[in-house]
């Protein structure tokens, strides 16, 4: 346990902190204010927040069209499995998946280029780069939003509702003063929970692209791979410990969330 | 038993359809598309089987021999992986609930740490321990599966301890002492028999989790499914999509079990309410 | 107006107050609903007076918290209307029945503080700022809980939030108060001084009441009247005394209060029940078999009677109550004093001090 969570972390963060003779340094971590660097953090955040509002969004108002369904019928079994392979299992076979799709020889560019004259490509191929990871990070952000999002939509208390209903109130008072507001930390919640994981995610990301890092997992990746230049395990020290502070934001926040959920949803 | 009233708050029939439709076809695009893109022939545009025919025909030959290997590896990696985990948790988790409850917080905090790092952070750290590990036990793949241990933790963790909270641990071992029964038959007599389907349901997910990683044997350099997918992919982008889909089905059904076994157990302990109301 | 009666409440508790207003009459006539295949109200029938404190008895499944959340508006009617002051609003939604209800437990909105939950139905009704704090402090006062304005749902104990739950029910004067089994998940003290106080309230305040409840020590203690429901519909309503000393059934005998169920025969105005010509409440009841109901305060033990052996017996108090088998083999509960304290295998003879409370004929196999 020990050997293989926090050795690795704490290698990890303190390679940041030496040079290639081993002694401590402060250089590579200022590395970290490299444009390169900036940037591939500026692309994460940029990248991981669009995918996530947009995940949580369309995953929430999935949960709410999975209110009415029997919690253990065949529609939710479907669902919830379907969601764990597509949040938890897909990652490299999403990449392809996207690749089939609209790849240049993809489903939907060929179907939109022959039939409607559209060329998704007409200003180069973005699947290969930043644009390109959109679609697939949606793909896997949804279900994990379902999932994440699920449980506190159904604990919300039938009793609520009614008794907003025996005190005046209508559909539009339950859903403004009462629902949303006792579901927001739990949507917030998950909100962190998906950018956290788009943040970290690298599986989709590194075989779709296998040039170029414009996202902090893929520094790493050509971090450690590269070997034409010295001294760049030590960067990617530095990048890991970028990540882990990130990580360590947004996760507490996430944690902090989820208490104030759990004391309302007993 | 009076039915449960409609909930309140619930989408109407048609609003539900209409969400869970338009979302479903969205999603079933890359889906149909990745079946399409499997069935096509040459490049006059038209679609026949002869991909998948010559899949299985082959029976794996050629450079497909290379995925049967891989999976072997992964297969193998999981059940190293869910057997060191279960035998390192169950005990672990039965004894921080009898005899230590207030280590509960600890655990449950060291048990979901690793969602928080990620697993290429984890790499940076992990590529140093195995060039050490390497030198002692050799760079076998099954080496991966202390890695592994720690990143389906969480999962294996969550499945275990909802199934822990949900029986009375400390009165079914109390009773099976008073009843004469040693802590070697409390443990294996009386509170695995009923923590099975959590440690199933763990073990599953696991077993799901392992089949899927990338990110570390990938920078490791160790021979799994996924990594060889991605090798295969340079070479035939075709047939790579044929095993991504028998890889995503494989999992699809392994999750459905998994549902299933929470299920059942849901199923059989709910008991009616006063005057039929939820 | 609820405001200065509390005011008024508070600068003087032991003034006595008279009812607010009177509070509305309803009536439930031949009601029907049904759950899939399940008929949960079949042709029901109930009047409560105005003013009037009535409780819905029954076993679980009897359709007694259906009955409720019908007249609620929570659940659709299949058939029959719902009067409230002679109005049928058997077709208006919740919202428009000006009604006060009180859930089971947890109803609460966790996302407000007590007092803003008791000043939800006031904003509902678009009372301004100063007044609707007023108001709800006021009637967070009437349940004694005027101190707790600002804590959260989760911050107060089961029983005060079921007063938060009162006060936010109350504060709207609602024309009728509905109490869905208040009191089920509290613990057994706060639950008998939380149904004092409720009754309390609604006497000071005169709000007709319909309160649910499967506790039969609940219902006789605090209603005025008491229904008993069975199958869907009322198989008997009346006073609390009535029901307990002339109940229309078996059924009733045993679901309120404790009663032996013997055998015996009719003949002549009389039960011949283990030897003994019991008197009829009914003396026009007819011959042949029956079964009656002995409440266990109308059997003692005596030197004459009927002989059996003490099974067991249990202490309550001022009283004992001992379980005897007679020679037929019928078991009995009698209750007497606690100084009497019987042994289990003690010979003892049983005698009849009352009339059974209720005789039903038993029809004989053909």
């Amino acid at each position: 346990m020990l050997l293989f969570l926090l050795v690795p972390t704490l290698i990890a963060v303190g390679t940041g902190f030496v040079d290639e003779t081993g002694a401590f340094t402060w250089d590579t971590v200022a590395a970290l204010g490299n444009p390169v660097v900036v940037d591939a953090f500026a692309n994460s955040f940029g990248l991981s927040a669009l995918t996530a509002v947009v995940g949580a969004i369309v995953g929430a108002v999935a949960c709410y069209g999975l209110l009415g369904a029997r919690e253990h019928g065949p529609l939710r079994a479907v669902v919830d499995s379907l969601s764990g392979v597509l949040a938890q299992f897909g990652g490299v076979m999403l990449a392809f998946a996207f690749v089939a799709t609209i790849g240049i020889q993809g489903l939907v560019t060929v179907v939109l280029r022959d039939t409607f004259g559209v060329d998704i490509f007409a200003d180069g191929v973005w699947l290969y780069e930043l644009p390109g990871l959109v679609l697939p990070y949606i793909y896997f952000q949804v279900p994990l939003m379902i999932i994440t999002f699920l449980p506190a939509l159904q604990a919300l208390n039938p009793h609520w509702a009614e008794a907003n209903a025996t005190l005046g109130g209508n559909r539009a008072t339950y859903w403004f003063r009462i629902a949303f507001p006792v579901l927001a930390p739990s949507f917030l919640g998950s909100l962190l929970l998906l950018f956290a994981n788009a943040f970290s995610s690298y599986a989709t990301a590194a075989a779709l692209t296998s040039q170029g890092s414009q996202i902090v997992p893929l520094q790493i990746r050509s971090a450690l791979t590269s070997e034409t230049l010295l001294g760049r395990e030590n960067l990617a020290g530095a990048l890991a410990l970028g990540m882990i502070l990130v990580m360590g934001v947004v996760m507490s926040g996430y944690s902090v969330l989820q208490a104030r959920a759990a004391r309302w949803q007993r | 038993m009076t039915p449960v009233a409609p909930v309140a708050h619930a989408p109407t029939r048609l609003v539900r359809g209409l969400i869970l439709g338009s979302i479903g076809l969205v999603f079933a695009i890359p889906i149909v598309a990745m079946v399409e893109f499997t069935l096509r022939s040459g490049l006059a545009g038209g679609h026949d089987f002869s991909r998948w025919t010559a899949l299985f025909q082959g029976g794996f030959a050629g450079p497909y021999r290379a995925v049967l290997v891989a999976l072997g590896n992964s297969v193998g990696l999981a059940v190293g992986t869910v057997v060191l985990v279960l035998l390192l948790l169950v005990p672990t988790l039965l004894l921080v609930h009898l005899r230590f409850p207030r280590l509960r917080r600890l655990m449950e905090f060291v048990c979901i740490l690793p969602i928080s790092i990620p697993a290429i952070v984890l790499v940076v750290g992990l590529a140093p321990v195995y060039s050490v590990l390497g030198r002692l036990l050799g760079s076998g793949v099954w080496t991966l599966a202390f890695a592994y241990g720690i990143t389906v933790l969480p999962f294996a963790y969550r499945a275990i301890q909802a199934n822990l909270d949900g029986v009375d641990v400390r009165t079914l071992s109390e009773a099976a002492r008073t009843l004469g029964a040693g802590w070697v038959s409390v443990l294996l007599r009386v509170l695995i028999p009923n923590l099975r389907r959590g440690i199933l349901a763990g073990a599953f997910i696991s077993v799901a989790v392992v089949l899927g990683e990338f990110t570390i044997a990938s920078l490791l350099n160790r021979n799994t499914l996924q990594t060889s997918l991605v090798v295969v992919s340079k070479a035939d982008p075709y047939t790579v999509v044929i095993l991504s889909l028998l890889a995503l089905t494989f999992a699809f059904l392994l999750l459905l079990v998994i549902g299933r076994l929470g299920t059942v157990r849901t199923g059989s302990r709910r008991r009616p309410t006063t005057g039929g109301q939820p | 107006m609820i405001q200065n009666q509390l005011q008024n409440r508070l600068e003087n508790p032991n003034a006595a107050v008279a009812p607010i207003r009177a509070g509305a009459s309803v009536r439930f006539e031949g009601v029907v609903k049904d759950f899939a295949g399940h008929r949960a109200l079949a042709d029901f029938d109930l009047t409560l007076h105005a003013g009037e404190f009535v409780a819905l008895l029954g076993p679980s499944g009897s359709g007694k918290t259906t009955a409720l959340r019908v007249l609620a508006g929570l659940e659709s009617t299949d058939a029959g209307t719902i009067r409230i002051d002679g109005t049928d609003v058997s077709t208006l939604p919740t919202s428009r029945r000006d009604l006060g209800m009180v859930f089971q437990s947890y109803s609460l909105f966790p996302h407000l503080s007590a007092g803003e939950n008791v000043e939800f139905g006031l904003r509902m009704r678009k009372v301004r700022g100063e007044e609707r704090r007023a108001r709800a402090a006021a009637a967070l006062a009437l349940v004694g809980l005027d101190a707790h304005y600002d804590r959260f749902a989760h911050q107060l104990s089961g029983g005060q939030q079921q007063r938060v739950a009162l006060a936010r029910a109350l504060v709207t004067e609602p024309r009728v108060l509905l109490l869905d089994e208040p009191l089920s998940a509290l613990d057994a003290q706060v639950r008998v001084a939380l149904r004092e106080e409720i009754r309390r309230i609604q006497t000071e305040l005169g709000i007709t009441t319909l309160f649910v409840t499967h506790d039969q020590d609940e219902a006789l203690a605090v209603a005025d009247r008491v229904a008993v429901m069975r199958d869907g519909s009322i198989e008997q309503i009346g006073a609390p005394e009535e029901l307990y000393t002339r109940p229309a059934s078996s059924f009733i005998a045993d679901f309120v209060g404790l009663s032996n169920r013997l055998v015996g025969v009719v003949r002549h105005g009389f039960a011949q029940v283990q030897g003994v010509a019991l008197p009829l409440v009914d003396p026009s009841q007819a011959d042949g078999p029956v079964s009656v109901s002995v409440r266990p305060e109308d059997l003692e033990f005596s030197a004459a009677g009927a002989p059996g052996v003490v099974l067991s017996s249990s202490f309550h108090g001022s009283l004992r109550r001992t379980k005897v088998r007679l020679g037929d083999g019928t078991a009995l509960v009698v209750q007497h004093g606690a100084r009497l304290h019987p042994s289990a295998g003690e010979r003892v003879t049983v005698r009849f001090t009352g009339a059974p409370v209720s005789v039903d004929p038993i029809s004989a196999p053909a």
